[in-house]
């Protein structure tokens, strides 16, 4: 059986948007590159497009924070974290299913932060009758932080008005939990306040997600712990939010990783597919295929065995395992 | 790993030597830790031959940053010189080009960091 693995938000701590500067560069850009071709219907432009162009004209690596699906085909929907992505995958079901099918969600949150949380006041099957959303996670608060954010003056509509049945259910890292089809596994990460990392096995194939987690490879438990997490995984996110410099100086302590550790930890750990995730706010189209780029010849130049496949998410990726 | 010094005036060079990954980083770490201390304000500046160095990893550029965090909490100064490409190319990927002064010899390095230390250089390599 096939399993996807969709990712509707794939910002680092606060969403962000093209502005309209950026989309003139991007069309002078293909324009350009578009001169003397034949490009007079729509099929011919979006084939020229998607095979001539760079990602970064072509597309944008996506403004959203934190929401990506884990789809094994089954009725139940799986999720990690309700960032502002989950209000597109809201709208996804709604547009497929219609409003009248009740659905069931498990949502597996990292943690509470807000840029981690700020889309379920905006998830449309929150507010239909029916449907039933079951949301995990390790910390204490999970429920306080949901209700929370949907309070006076934050939001005009209280959690209590939400029609769905909503239920919250704490997990005990380390245990390991069957849930919707996955056996699921929580780990304690590096952030302040905490975040947890899960690890999801289902029909032999392993997706971890590892997003807002200070990985030091300068520590010998550390590193093996998260070798261990990630052993032999199909595919890890993983959060690459700052360069390596950053990340032990300025930034260190602030909770996030960067490609380089990344690459490294995925290495050690035999995993096939390392896909970064949790984009600096700051860094344009541009500067993410650059990261991307340079990614890739990192692993190159620090493979000892099997190649490492790298991707870069982006708002709207699939991938199939 | 070994990493063999050279004083040239009030310039000490260090020349790590090999592959410096997380079996080796003690080694670079313990060569550093050793002249640090003397690395500070109107002491010895330091400059780092990379030459003999092919390959670095994040552990590795760790014990780099946390090394030029205390010798420049001291006043002192350290810079990095004739990277090999490769480590070159890991310098410009984790940024660490950014925070580290890198020049492509020896010599290059020894002229900005002291006019003492370049013409000790001369004189013992008869330029």
């Amino acid at each position: 059986m096939a399993l996807w693995v969709t990712f509707w938000g794939t910002r680092g701590s606060i969403p962000v948007s093209l502005d309209s500067a950026s989309i003139r560069d991007k069309l002078a850009h293909a324009l350009v590159a578009a001169s003397g071709k034949r490009l007079d219907t729509q099929e011919k432009a979006r084939a020229w497009v998607d095979s001539e162009l760079d990602f970064a004209v072509s597309h944008t690596f996506g403004g959203n924070s934190s929401c990506v699906q884990l789809d094994a085909g089954g009725d139940e929907h799986v999720l990690c974290d309700l960032g502002s992505g989950a209000r597109a995958f809201g709208n996804h079901v709604f547009s497929r299913d219609g409003p009248a099918k009740a659905n069931v969600f498990h949502v597996f949150q990292s943690h509470l932060h807000w840029d981690h949380i700020m889309g379920f006041p905006f998830f449309a099957p929150a507010y239909v009758p029916g449907n039933r959303i079951r949301i995990y996670g390790c910390h204490t608060n999970l429920e306080e932080a949901l209700r929370r954010q949907q309070d006076p003056p934050s939001f005009p509509v209280p959690f209590d008005r939400l029609g769905a049945s909503i239920e919250f259910v704490t997990l005990q890292p380390g245990r390991s939990y069957e849930i919707a089809g996955w056996s699921v596994t929580a780990k304690l990460q590096s952030h302040s306040g905490d975040s947890y990392g899960y690890r999801f096995v289902r029909d032999g194939r392993i997706i971890v997600y590892s997003t807002d987690s200070e990985h030091r490879l300068d520590v010998p438990d550390a590193v093996e712990g998260a070798a261990t997490f990630f052993a032999d995984a199909d595919l890890v996110i993983f959060d690459a939010m700052y360069s390596l410099a950053e990340a032990v100086s300025v930034k260190e302590d602030w909770g996030h990783s960067s490609n380089v550790v990344g690459v490294e930890l995925c290495q050690l750990a035999n995993v096939k597919h390392l896909v970064l995730f949790h984009h600096e706010p700051a860094n344009n189209d541009e500067r993410i295929a650059e990261i991307w780029r340079e990614t890739l010849r990192y692993e190159e130049i620090s493979r000892t065995g099997e190649p490492l496949r790298i991707s870069v998410a982006y708002d709207g990726l699939e991938i199939e395992l | 790993m070994h990493v063999s010094q050279e004083r040239y005036g009030d310039a000490l060079l260090l020349t790590p030597v090999g592959r410096v990954d997380n079996s080796t980083t003690d080694g670079l770490k313990s060569g550093l830790d050793a002249y640090v201390a003397s690395c500070r304000s109107g002491g010895d500046r330091l400059v780092l031959d990379f030459s003999k160095v092919d390959y670095i990893s994040s552990v590795g550029l760790r014990v780099l940053m946390l090394a030029a965090k205390q010798i420049r909490e001291q006043g002192g100064s350290i810079v990095v010189a004739a990277l090999q490409p490769v480590v070159r190319e890991i310098f410009e990927i984790s940024r660490f080009n950014l925070v580290f002064q890198c020049f492509g010899s020896v010599r290059e390095a020894l002229a900005k960091v002291s006019p003492t230390a370049l013409a000790a250089y001369d004189s013992a390599h008869g330029t």
